[in-house]
């Protein structure tokens, strides 16, 4: 079940990304709006998860090299604008790949057809506030680019070919790409230009190759199952 | 797809029993005024099985909705309670009662319009205070206390209230 390896790796990473901001959001509203959209990303987590094995084990005792993740959402918060270029990017891809999945016959398509009207809001939330920061202040309209431009190296590898899902790699990429460019132009931002990804990369995550910061991130989700195994609430 | 064999009067009563469990985030609602009790079915004596659906994916309301479903059939009679939860077709606020909207907007909050055809987030239609009635509200954001729900404000009363979004 590499695909829902890959796919439910996607949701618990970003997840627990998101969760991160607990406490620290610029705003009470947007503290409710992280947290909401983790707890969607998690849900979808825990059913793909569930179809391969136990989810807690899958969780919390599998080392870096087993998770089938993307770059792109094990990246650091970062600020609120480096969050949102994140943000903007990966919900755009998962929305327009579960879109695909759930008009297929494939074992992901309930799922999919449920998951995609939540990650809807996902895609609406990171392009409203996209069309904020960007035609904003000087200021804020900087820090958007900057988060586009540091992240833009790692969505090459959202386009590389899942194994077990049945989907036009090609056309999701080309979709995506014109959305992503549409907003970008009416947040008077311009698409970055640099390469997809790093020429140092030796590999990616969908291989089990993690960035740095990965590591740090699954110490903090995972110690406490660790340190006491089987502990309930 | 095999048609469902139509209910006994025995899965009707408990069907009845097992909706009228009130959803534990929105208690003023039942969860067959929800539209998440998709199906009750006697498959012994004394055996039945229920299939929820949660609203989100990630609802964490539906463990504690499975657990009051068991409750209360165990208290009339049924030892062995299975709960599954579906995910196909997916939930939508259009499966929400009119009675189940009525008592939303009693409790204050404003029920969810029709989905738009193009997906939940497009449509944009007035969404009225549910404690003055004035049209004029604004969304301040799109995530509320619930996974389901959004926060508006009453430009008229000037009160923020939660709004139960399309899905």
């Amino acid at each position: 079940m590499t695909a829902a390896l890959a796919l439910g790796d996607d949701a618990l990473v970003l997840s627990h990304r998101l969760g991160e901001w607990a406490g620290h959001a610029p705003v009470l509203e947007e503290e409710v709006a992280l947290a909401n959209i983790a707890l969607d990303l998690l849900g979808q987590a825990r059913v793909l998860l569930s179809l391969v094995g136990d989810e807690d084990e899958l969780a919390y005792l599998r080392e870096e090299r087993a998770f089938r993740n993307v770059q792109l959402v094990e990246q650091p918060n970062g600020d609120f604008a480096h969050t949102i270029a994140r943000q903007l990017y990966f919900s755009t891809y998962q929305q327009q790949l579960y879109d695909r999945l759930a008009r297929g016959d494939g074992p992901f398509a309930p799922l999919a057809a449920k998951a995609v009207k939540e990650v809807a809001y996902h895609r609406d939330h990171a392009e409203h506030w996209t069309l904020r920061l960007g035609d904003g202040t000087a200021e804020s309209h900087e820090r958007m680019r900057r988060g586009l431009e540091a992240l833009w190296r790692f969505t090459g590898e959202l386009f590389e070919p899942v194994e077990g899902c049945e989907v036009d790699w090609t056309a999701l990429h080309d979709e995506w790409l014109a959305r992503i460019t549409a907003v970008l132009d009416r947040a008077t931002l311009t698409v970055p230009e640099g390469p997809r990804r790093g020429a140092w990369a030796a590999g990616a995550g969908r291989q089990g190759v993690h960035t740095e910061p990965f590591g740090r991130m699954l110490a903090e989700m995972q110690h406490l199952h660790r340190s006491h195994p089987g502990a309930s609430w | 797809m095999v048609t469902p064999a139509p209910a006994t009067p025995l899965e009707t009563r408990l069907r009845e029993l097992a909706g009228a469990v009130p959803d534990p985030e929105l208690p003023m609602v039942s969860l067959a005024e929800l539209g998440v009790l998709r199906a009750l079915r006697v498959m012994a004596p004394g055996r039945v099985e229920v299939e929820l659906t949660p609203t989100y994916t990630g609802c964490p309301a539906l463990e504690s909705m499975a657990a009051d479903v068991e409750q209360v059939l165990h208290d009339h009679g049924i030892p062995e309670v299975t709960v599954r939860t579906v995910l196909s077709p997916p939930w939508s606020t259009d499966e929400i009662s009119a009675e189940g909207r009525r008592k939303l907007a009693e409790s204050g909050i404003a029920p969810p319009g029709p989905r738009a055809a193009g997906g939940p987030v497009a449509v944009d239609l007035t969404v009225r205070c549910p404690h003055c009635g004035s049209a004029d509200t604004k969304l301040l954001s799109r995530f509320s206390s619930t996974s389901c729900k959004a926060l508006r404000r009453c430009e008229t009363c000037r009160e923020p209230f939660d709004h139960f979004k399309e899905l």
